[in-house]
């Protein structure tokens, strides 16, 4: 199980042993992450799940699809790393992902 | 400052608020009574990935057991409640258990407009609502079976796409000349029904179902037109109604759901509603509604559980719905009603369009076709109450920002 460092948009980092074959936005729903709102439940229709991702670890995600790239574009702050946690499936090329959530989600 | 707060309905309101009243601090009692036995779950993959076999059954929940621990909810799942005084702030269960509260959360839900003609009682005549209908349904599917849905709105669309994925026949009968007549436009009614189509699903409309027939087991479907149609079982979705019993026999003011104002307030001061189950006010559009959508469960368990904690939060939202057909998204932003023009956006042909509703030159709504970034801009702009230039706003190259 990689490992996911979370870091809640108070600044608390929360390390969470990932399970394989469910999204980020389910690892941190389960956990109950602070600022991860996930309202659709990973339906890509809301965009209350959006993360940014540390820059070092972008190149290992596939990039987002048109929906996503929509989604992202009129989220709340959107930077270059942003992403929408449902779309990412937890691999073992994640360990270490640093995943900071942002300070609101709309 | 209140000791105990009871919710009643394990469903997304009740969910939502449970994570609201610890999140803001809530320290006091806090107990949560479901009908159904299951942890609380999210609804919309029952129709899809869920009855499709391709989704683990933990992944649905909301939060895990240790969650419910560790926040010391007190949960008293699969059992109903049968009796509220609120009078004496007390709820009764079927089990003869009484609990007492000094806030009352209702999020009692919405059930399944039932079918009424002959036959409608037979085995394997299926309803889809909970995650025990699931298993029912799935035992009677074969590969190569043929299924015909009756209602042609989002859960029978979404079961027909699902059943074609699973290897399935499926005929959808709808009553209006259109499928999702009562929640998009003709434009987007057209495209679905060619997408289905062109998938395999057999879409009929202007098709009224008089009666089941079968011995025992729902074996055809008879229509008004004479038309008789052989199926191994039959999906119903025609519809949901708001569950208000509870809060009807209590004395509480029901109205097509359970009256609240926009602070979530029941006609009793110490009793709040959330979700499918209230009749409240939309502020964005000055009129009451009552709404069967996963953003206003969330939004209104939320809002009630902040004001259970004296906080005096209004609930002012935009509402909004998704549906998943095959590889089409649907995003519908808003509210339609009361518009004097629809706009389309795009073409059909490139599976990327939207439709945009508009009073005069202020945007009421918007249905977008896989389509994220006009729905995205549509809800900022329908919250800001934008005026729209109607001759920009068909230009599909602009950005619905740019119509402005």
């Amino acid at each position: 199980m990689p490992k996911i460092v979370f870091i809640e948009p108070g600044g608390t980092r929360r390390e969470i042993d990932a399970p394989l074959g469910i999204t980020l936005m389910e690892v941190a729903r389960q956990h109950a992450v602070a600022g991860i709102v996930a309202q659709c439940g990973g339906a890509c229709a809301c965009a209350t799940c959006h993360v940014y991702i540390d820059p070092t670890h972008l190149a290992k995600l596939s990039p987002p699809e048109d929906m996503e790239q929509g989604m992202l574009e009129t989220a709340w702050n959107p930077q270059p790393n942003s992403r929408l946690s449902c779309q990412i499936h937890i691999t073992p090329t994640l360990e270490g992902l640093k995943v900071t959530v942002p300070a609101q989600q709309r | 400052m209140i000791s105990t707060i009871l919710i009643i309905g394990g469903g997304q309101a009740g969910a939502q608020a449970v994570d609201t009243l610890r999140r803001e601090g809530f320290a006091g009692r806090l107990l949560l009574v479901g009908e159904e036995p299951e942890l609380p779950y999210q609804r919309p993959p029952l129709s899809k990935k869920y009855l499709a076999g391709d989704m683990a059954p933990d992944r649905l929940l909301f939060r895990h057991q240790s969650f419910y621990d560790e926040h010391r909810v007190e949960l008293h799942l699969g059992v109903k409640a049968v009796r509220l005084d609120a009078a004496a702030h007390r709820v009764t269960l079927a089990d003869g258990r009484q609990l007492t509260y000094d806030g009352l959360l209702l999020c009692l839900g919405a059930t399944s407009r039932r079918l009424t003609c002959a036959g409608a009682d037979l085995a394997g005549v299926h309803y889809l609502r909970g995650l025990a209908d699931v298993p029912p349904i799935r035992a009677g599917f074969k590969p190569k079976g043929r299924v015909v849905i009756i209602g042609g709105g989002y859960i029978g669309l979404e079961t027909a796409a699902t059943f074609i994925h699973m290897g399935c026949e499926a005929i959808v009968l709808e009553m209006a000349d259109r499928v999702m007549n009562r929640v998009v436009a003709p434009a987007v009614s057209d495209y679905f029904a060619r997408e289905h189509r062109a998938h395999g699903v057999d879409i009929r409309c202007d098709m009224r179902v008089v009666r089941l027939e079968g011995a025992g087991r729902v074996e055809r479907v008879v229509c008004a037109d004479g038309s008789s149609l052989a199926a191994d079982f039959v999906v119903v979705g025609v519809g949901a109604a708001a569950v208000t019993q509870l809060a009807s026999e209590a004395g509480l003011a029901c109205d097509n759901g359970i009256l609240v104002d926009e602070y979530c307030r029941t006609s009793d001061p110490s009793i709040y509603a959330a979700g499918d189950c209230t009749n409240h006010p939309s502020l964005r559009y000055a009129k009451r509604v009552r709404l069967e959508s996963v953003d206003n469960a969330f939004e209104q368990g939320k809002t009630a559980a902040l004001n259970l904690l004296g906080r005096q939060v209004t609930h002012d939202r935009v509402p909004w719905f998704w549906s998943d057909q095959f590889d089409n998204k649907l995003l519908i932003v808003g509210l339609a009603e009361g518009h004097d023009r629809q706009i389309l956006r795009g073409s059909l042909e490139s599976r990327s369009f939207s439709v945009c509703y508009l009073k005069g030159r202020e945007l009421l709504a918007v249905e977008a076709i896989n389509h994220s970034k006009d729905y995205m801009a549509a809800r900022k702009l329908i919250a800001e109450r934008a005026l729209l230039d109607p001759a920009k706003l068909a230009d599909p190259l602009l950005g619905l920002k740019e119509a402005v």
